[in-house]
């Protein structure tokens, strides 16, 4: 199944009843499957907006009544919901965003590309706010990703970012579903704007003029924020255990850098790969605990250098980081990757 | 059989990202591996489009072809982009009606199908993708004709019993002249 199509099925699977989007290349495919297997649900509503702007405040709309909901674009109609965005994260509201990633900045072009890194994973819009970001690197990836998105959005009341590319959108791999979740099954929303008879009314707003109560509002993010750090980091590590020098790369990226490090190996270099599934949180623990063994790190990411940053803050003086990018919607080959392996390990004689 | 990685190439319309689906499709009917990379956007929507499909006995890391063993290039600007990138030793399958170049490299094997020619002898001028995938299992084994004669059923399930009785005729008579010889330069 076509990567796009993996996440309209997973999403309907996970119980999700609502998408709004407006078309942009590419993940048409997407809102394409959405359109046809919502109107095979009694329960389920399609809307193609008129805009990026009215498709993220319908979700918002329809997270507020407590339905599953879900938007997806690409990275210049994913930068028009941000503001949208920010008021969910600012209101606690649950949703899943999928974007994938093309190339930028500006519009940019329609090839795969991570060069929304730092847009994901800092939240994005203002305010300072987080939201919690996937990075699937595979169609059977897509689908538990996806459905657990829309768990962790409910579980924490905040957006969840499914972070794609062009080629995890455009790739078919076989894959496997789990059993559709009924929607009706899912715990209660005791918050849910569904109806006040018989009950005091619900306020949901991200207006709070007395600074007072916006600091404690801040605080109460920040503590939610903490407990998403403390238990939802999720990483592979992929022939790390007698490697002399790690690979880490999330996404299309990541897999390109498997093939990679598959043809290290048969060349007897010791590479291994570390995979962040979740890129906020970042696994920042779990990488520290491969240093100081691990003296060399190589980042390769399809973009000028983000993820390294956050590399670096968590490894600090312990291991020495390497960068390997390319930018604009180039996808370089497993060789290409292979090379820069090799070169570094001829340089700092790793063997 | 390892791993084997297999890059479709062509123009909009000759069927060439059909040809990798039905390649990959088959694969997944014999329990392999199985990874369907196609160009997308801008080529789709007319001039090249290409597509990169690996078959695999173990998971799949990358799908992306560094070199890849074979290549199918249905027209001149395909073989133009392509030759260089195929792995020393593979082999490429050139449409023998419209790519009048001649490989440079003598490091490959070469085989050319005149595909448009028999597929319109066979009154199925739209097959041409089909006698091309017929040849090209036949000569590599990656999956057995059977395996893509039921796929492509499948896959054209909606379009009725002629055009399943015609591209299974194409199929069959692109392993044919295969079988037959071939026109093979090394």
């Amino acid at each position: 199944m076509r990567g796009s199509h993996v996440i309209g099925e997973a999403a309907t699977r996970a119980g999700c009843r609502f998408y709004a989007g407006y078309p942009i290349t590419p993940q048409n495919e997407l809102p394409e499957y959405l359109s046809k297997r919502f109107a095979e649900l009694e329960d389920a509503t399609f809307i193609q907006a008129e805009s990026e702007l009215a498709a993220i405040n319908m979700v918002m709309g329809a997270s507020m009544a407590g339905v599953r909901a879900m938007t997806s674009s690409s990275s210049p109609g994913i930068s028009l919901k941000q503001e949208g965005i920010s008021y969910m994260a600012g209101t606690e509201l649950p949703a899943v965003v999928v974007n994938v990633m093309r190339g930028g900045p500006g519009l940019g072009n329609i090839a795969p590309s991570q060069q929304d890194y730092f847009q994901a994973t800092r939240g994005g819009g203002h305010g300072g706010y987080r939201t919690i970001v996937l990075a699937p690197h595979s169609g059977q990836e897509l689908v538990t990703l996806t459905m657990k998105a829309f768990d962790l959005a409910d579980r924490y009341r905040l957006p969840v970012v499914l972070l794609g590319d062009g080629l995890m959108g455009q790739m078919m791999e076989p894959v496997t579903f789990p059993d559709p979740i009924d929607p009706a099954t899912l715990p209660r929303k005791d918050w849910v704007l569904g109806g006040a008879k018989g009950r005091g009314g619900h306020l949901l707003a991200s207006l709070l003029l007395d600074p007072s109560k916006m600091e404690q509002h801040n605080w109460k993010l920040a503590r939610k924020y903490a407990a998403i750090r403390e238990r939802e980091t999720e990483h592979e590590s992929y022939l790390l255990d007698d490697a002399v020098l790690a690979v880490v790369a999330f996404g299309t990226a990541a897999r390109i850098a498997k093939g990679a490090v598959n043809r290290v190996r048969k060349a007897g270099l010791k590479a291994g790969l570390f995979r962040p599934v979740t890129l906020w949180p970042f696994p920042e623990r779990q990488l520290r605990a491969l240093t100081p063994r691990l003296k060399h790190i190589l980042v390769f990411e399809m973009n000028l250098g983000q993820m390294v940053e956050d590399v670096k803050l968590s490894i600090g003086e312990q291991a020495t980081v390497h960068f390997y990018g390319r930018p604009g919607g180039i996808v370089s080959t497993p060789h290409e990757i292979a090379e820069a392996i090799t070169k570094l390990c001829y340089r700092y004689d790793l063997g | 059989m390892g791993m084997t990685k297999t890059i479709f190439s062509g123009f909009g319309g000759q069927g060439v990202l059909m040809m990798g689906y039905v390649l990959a499709s088959s694969g997944m009917h014999e329990d392999k591996h199985v990874t369907y990379l196609p160009s997308y956007g801008a080529e789709v929507r007319g001039g090249t489009a290409n597509c990169t499909i690996t078959v695999s006995d173990e998971p799949i890391a990358s799908p992306v072809a560094s070199f890849p063993d074979f290549a199918v290039l249905m027209n001149t600007p395909s073989l133009v982009r392509f030759e260089g990138k195929v792995k020393a030793g593979g082999t490429i399958f050139l449409n023998d009606d419209l790519v009048e170049l001649k490989p440079k490299r003598l490091d490959i094997a070469v085989l050319r199908v005149p595909v448009n020619t028999i597929a319109d002898r066979l009154g199925h001028a739209r097959g041409a993708n089909m006698v091309m995938i017929g040849a090209f299992v036949q000569k590599t084994g990656l999956v057995s004709l059977k395996s893509v004669i039921k796929s492509v059923k499948e896959i054209f399930a909606t379009k009725g019993a002629k055009v399943h009785k015609m591209n299974t005729l194409a199929l069959k008579e692109g392993a044919a002249f295969v079988r037959a010889g071939g026109e093979s330069e090394l």
